[in-house]
């Protein structure tokens, strides 16, 4: 069922008029935020605190012949100096990544990337540690590096990999998804076939506070409590175990505020696992956070898909297949985030939210001196690229078969009564109703007058264009019969405990990063139990305090946890109904669960609350047969698919023939995430991720010179958008809620980054129609659109 | 946190007192106006220095924007912010509000001053690229409170490199005020608050029949160092202003210029916004000296 509703304007701030459920509230977690009273990482000082700070290579390729410590650990404040070698020794110089491979934490044998840990310097201060890394003494003997993605596998390539066993190349995997032959089969009865090279560059999450840790281990107790900035603190503890040889239970890891996460702190990053060792060396707790520059050259990278991508369709507009090979850019080791079973991610949702016969993709990943990382950058693990890819590649369609972008969708859309829908490549689409969130998209944006606009301003030499993006994400990962990290299933724990008084705590295993889940989840929690948010508090990031589940990324927490959060509260009402029954004498059948309260049926006014229900929880007097005391439920909820949220975005940019700069003049984003539980925080996630859409479009990409140097090593270099580069966003929603969901709700936090970037450079291409431009490579610099308007157009890399 | 190499600090108390620091510590000292250049470089570590005299307690000596008749004299300490609102300056030199609109963001400005932009000799700062279109002159301070004016030309020596010796300090910039001008100055960057991919202001005086007496373009970001480009001016002197004219100065700043490939945008793009950005800031810079 689709419905649109009337968005409403009223923002509750006033505790008594907070929604006791879902609805627009102010978040909770603000007023702490807001007032500079946040505790991030670096805001924990602990007594004897050191700190450590990383000397990183400033070679992409390079041999390890010698380091001396000796002039650092001579330095004033000096408390240790640690090399590669001294990590060897406690085999601790590799880790595992997330995708199975090893990543080295500090270098032993070669650096492979420029930025790379090299050894690390604990001191007294920030400043006695940065100083004493200028005199360590590093020998290196440089390298060729492999840099461009294309020559990885030339026969002459140099070999990035010599520490694995029998490695002979830079291949990094193969996969592949749908049926090879039959879209060969469809393709060769199509009308029409088109085919575009497509690039997604190398992006980077960016968040505004970098990545750091605290560790503190006692050697006496045997335990290590590490703060530290990850989203997925429950599976950093598991995987620190295994590094570390550390008991589980020895292990507290907590993620206290998180400024920005975006997939950059899923990764576990060498500089985690050297404030460890700093803090077991010297006995004292130690701080490690990176720099700007740290984190932009080193830490979890994003896309870098070389696609080309094929389509075919009938001279009418009837799509037929969808085929596209990849060349994936890995960096110096697989350290991409991902389902053990889907090392491309979630990328086979590529042939998006039209109705086809076959499709297949073939993609080779590959080895290169770059930073390694993958899956990150708010990306719904690769549908960003997936989306990008169908999203354009429809529009180089419609400009061959000279139609409408719009039309052509509309026309190909899968069905209503087709969900679920299981796709050419395997998905099972849960839900979905494209039509009405399309044409809300088009009646927004007033599309006619502005294909009529266009035209007249066509006639005048002015470059306008206009352009759209349909998505459908895979989000919530997910179901444990086929998704796991490095063996952990990708099911998700939630506790509610409610107080005598009648007030609660809810425990989450997911973590925020400024998604606003103190908020979200004590709404879910309300609407199912009716005690008011304020009263509900959520505790998350600390592994000691919540219980076990894989953490916040890939929009999977309303998904998972949120399914979670609801269905603990609703044993908890299933205990409290039992409870309630004794109470009013009446047997549980009798009984009418209004908002907050039991009622007897037929007589409201023989009622108790949730609140007086908690007090006799706890209180004195005997309980029902068979009933315990106490008013509490825990779960770990397993989801049966994913959830797919869908949208409709429509960009309209103005560029200017003189200088070729383009301007975001209107944006229009009608997004379906099914339920919606604070509108508010739903419109933030969405205007965020549009403007992260913008400077991917528009600016952003992380570029090497030939030597692997890094060009985008601070945010002079490497741009992200202001709010002078973003228009006043539109937004409107339809709902179709998810069928398997407890409350039907289906995860928001990445539509708009997936969404928006195919919206904006198919507006660009569309602005350039009169030049022949059919296809123009992000990010889309003045410079590079004044290349394609010369018929040149680039590819980034 | 990036963080600087140990140095010593000292507050100035007066010019001469600074130029007598620099005077005994040479080139291991270095002054610190704004700080938005060269606390970024220390904090890379791209430079290091040993001692930084602050030259900020000199704002009310180096602070001013003074209109005399026939020149408008700025101090070596006036802040972008004060070169932005400054109603008197942009009634002279409409091109100076119209650059500081574009520079850097309102942080940078509230505390970046003329002298460090000029002292910095940055190829894309904006600022050296104005004065050089408004044919300024600088006046350098030396030991012994000795004193020398040098052409914008003289001043920038290279790339990051100036006129002004070690031991001198950069204390005012003089505007030559001429009757029939307007000025315009005009940016294009990939995203607010970025330097410039080029950026073009241009300067013209008309006499009262309304020819061009005089004309100045001065680019950023298209070589080593921004200067006038003689020949344009030649080209445009005595002519009527008009459409052709512009764009035969534009086609002059395109060649004149020597711009590199890099991740702002390549030399041909970068060089077609020397002519497209030459043309537009002539066309606005006449309305103006008209209006
Ligand atoms: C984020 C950012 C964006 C920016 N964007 C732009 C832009 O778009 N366009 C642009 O033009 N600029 C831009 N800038 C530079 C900005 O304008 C700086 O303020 C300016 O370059 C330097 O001025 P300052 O007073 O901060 O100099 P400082 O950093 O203090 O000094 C710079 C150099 O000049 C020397 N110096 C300073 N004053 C004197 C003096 N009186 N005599 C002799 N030597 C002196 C110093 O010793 C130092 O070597 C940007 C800067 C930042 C941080």
């Amino acid at each position: 069922m689709t419905t649109v509703e009337e968005p409403k304007t009223t923002t509750f701030d006033d505790n008594d008029q907070k929604p006791v459920g879902f609805g627009r509230m102010l978040r909770k977690e603000d007023p702490r935020l807001l007032r500079g009273r946040g505790r991030f990482t670096d805001d924990v000082q602990l007594p004897g605190m050191l700190h450590l700070a990383i000397l990183r290579s400033p070679f992409a390729h390079a041999r390890v012949v010698s380091v001396d410590t000796s002039a650092a650990e001579a330095a004033p404040g000096v408390k240790a100096v640690v090399t590669g070698e001294t990590l060897k020794g406690l085999g601790l110089a590799w880790m595992p990544t997330l995708s199975n491979d090893v990543q080295a934490v500090l270098a032993t044998d070669k650096v492979r990337f420029q930025g790379q840990e090299v050894a690390f310097v604990v001191a007294e201060d920030r400043y006695a540690a940065r100083d004493a890394l200028e005199l360590i003494d590093v020998e290196y003997e440089v390298l060729d590096p492999v840099i461009d993605v294309r020559q990885a596998l030339a026969p002459d390539a140099p070999l990035i990999r010599d520490d694995l066993e029998g490695k002979a190349d830079n291949h990094c995997f193969d996969w592949e998804t749908g049926d090879a032959d039959e879209t060969e089969a469809v393709f060769a009865r199509a009308d029409v076939v088109v085919q575009q090279d497509i690039v997604y560059p190398r992006v980077h999450p960016a968040p505004m506070e970098t990545c750091g840790a605290v560790a503190d281990f006692d050697a006496v107790e045997g335990k290590l409590k590490l703060w530290s900035t990850t989203q997925a603190p429950h599976a950093h503890r598991t995987l620190y175990a295994i590094v570390a040889g550390l008991p589980e239970h020895k292990i507290q890891v907590i993620a206290p505020d998180i400024g920005g996460g975006f997939g950059n702190k899923v990764p576990i990053y060498p500089g985690y696992v050297c404030a460890i060792v700093g803090s077991i060396v010297t006995g004292k707790p130690v701080k490690w956070m990176e720099d700007r520059s740290e984190n932009l050259i080193s830490t979890g990278f994003a896309r870098d898909y070389i696609m080309r991508g094929e389509i075919a369709a009938t001279r009418d507009g009837k799509i037929l297949g969808i085929r596209t090979n990849v060349l994936a850019d890995h960096g110096a080791f697989n350290g991409t985030a991902a389902p053990v079973k889907y090392p491309a991610g979630f990328f086979g949702v590529f042939t998006g939210s039209y109705d086809i016969e076959a499709a297949y993709c073939k993609m080779t990943a590959v080895y290169t001196n770059k930073a390694p990382g993958g899956v990150a950058y708010a990306c719904s693990f690769r549908i960003t690229e997936a989306v990008y890819l169908v999203e354009r590649i429809v529009d180089c369609l419609a400009a061959e078969l000279d139609m409408d972008p719009a039309e052509l969708r509309l026309k190909n859309f899968i069905q209503p009564d087709q969900f679920p829908y299981t796709t050419k490549t395997g998905w099972v689409y849960d839900s979905g109703n494209y039509e009405p969130t399309m044409r809300l998209a088009m009646d927004i944006a007033g599309y006619a007058d502005l294909r009529r606009e266009q035209e007249e301003k066509r006639a005048r030499g002015e470059l306008m264009g206009i352009g759209i993006s349909f998505f459908t994400e895979a989000v919530g990962a997910g179901p444990r019969k086929n998704m796991d990290i490095l063996g952990l299933g990708m099911a998700d724990g939630c506790e509610l405990r409610v107080h005598p008084t009648g007030k609660a705590v809810v425990r989450l295993s997911v973590k925020t990063q400024g998604q606003g889940h103190e908020t979200t989840f004590a709404q879910i929690v309300a609407e199912e139990i009716g005690i008011p948010p304020a009263d509900i508090e959520v505790v998350h990031g600390d592994t000691d305090q919540t219980p076990f589940g894989l953490g916040t990324y890939g929009s999977r927490s309303t998904p998972v946890s949120g399914a979670a959060a609801a269905l603990v509260a609703r044993k908890v009402r299933d205990k409290a109904q039992l409870i309630a029954s004794a109470m009013l004498e009446v047997t549980v059948a009798d009984l009418d669960w209004v908002k907050g309260s039991f009622q007897v049926k037929g007589d409201p006014a023989k009622a108790v609350t949730i609140q007086q229900i908690a007090m006799r929880a706890h209180g004195a007097g005997d309980l029902p047969e068979g009933v315990e005391g106490g008013l509490e439920a825990q779960i770990c909820y397993n989801p049966s698919n994913l959830t797919y949220p869908h949208g409709a975005y429509i960009c309209v940019v103005d560029i200017d023939p003189g200088t070729a700069q383009v301007k975001v003049r209107r944006f229009i984003a009608v997004d379906d995430c099914g339920t919606r539980i604070n509108p508010m925080i739903i419109e933030g996630q969405i205007h965020g991720g549009l403007t992260d859409g913008v400077g991917m479009a528009l600016m952003e990409m992380i570029s090497f010179d030939e030597d692997g140097n890094c060009l985008g090593a601070s945010l002079m270099d490497y741009l992200i958008p202001t709010a002078l580069e973003v228009p006043d966003w539109e937004t409107g929603y339809t709902v179709t809620p998810s069928p398997h969901h407890p409350i039907g709700a289906k995860g928001v936090g990445e539509s708009a980054t997936v969404g928006s970037p195919p919206a904006i450079v198919n507006a660009v291409v569309d602005a350039l129609k009169p030049y022949g431009v059919r296809h123009a490579d992000m990010p889309l610099t003045p410079s590079r659109v004044w290349d394609a308007m010369r018929g040149r157009a680039t590819p980034p890399i | 946190m990036q963080v600087p190499a140990p140095f010593e600090y000292e507050r100035a108390t007066s010019v001469d007192q600074a130029i007598g620091l620099l005077e005994r510590l040479g080139s291991s000292a270095r002054l610190v106006a704004g700080g938005h250049s060269l606390l970024p470089m220390m904090k890379l570590r791209l430079a290091n220095f040993d001692y930084l005299i602050d030259i900020n307690p000199l704002h009310a000596e180096l602070g001013y924007i003074r209109l005399t008749g026939d020149e408008v004299r700025i101090g070596a300490l006036t802040r972008h912010r004060e070169l932005l609102e400054s109603d008197e300056l942009a009634a002279a030199f409409p091109i100076f509000r119209d650059a500081e609109r574009v520079i850097a963001d309102p942080v940078v400005r509230n505390r970046g001053t003329l002298g460090g932009s000029l002292c910095q000799a940055d190829p894309s700062e904006d600022l050296s690229a104005v004065c050089t279109t408004l044919d300024a002159s600088c006046v350098i301070r030396g030991p012994g409170g000795s004193e020398r004016v040098v052409t914008m030309e003289e001043f920038h020596v290279g790339p990051y490199e100036t006129a002004v010796g070690d031991d001198e300090m950069l204390t005012e910039i003089r505007l030559p005020l001429r009757p029939g001008g307007g000025s315009a100055y005009e940016k294009v960057e990939r995203r607010a608050g970025d330097w410039a991919v080029v950026s073009a202001g241009a300067a013209v005086w008309l006499t009262a029949d309304g020819t061009i007496a005089d004309a100045r373009v001065g680019l950023a970001a298209v070589g080593p160092n921004t200067t006038g480009i003689p020949e344009l001016s030649a080209a445009l002197r005595g002519r009527e202003p008009a459409e052709d004219l512009y764009e035969q100065a534009g086609a002059i700043a395109a060649r004149s210029c020597d711009p590199a490939t890099d991740q702002r945008g390549s030399a041909d793009y970068k060089r077609h916004l020397a002519d497209e950005l030459t043309r537009r800031t002539l066309r606005t810079a006449v309305a103006r000296a008209r209006s």
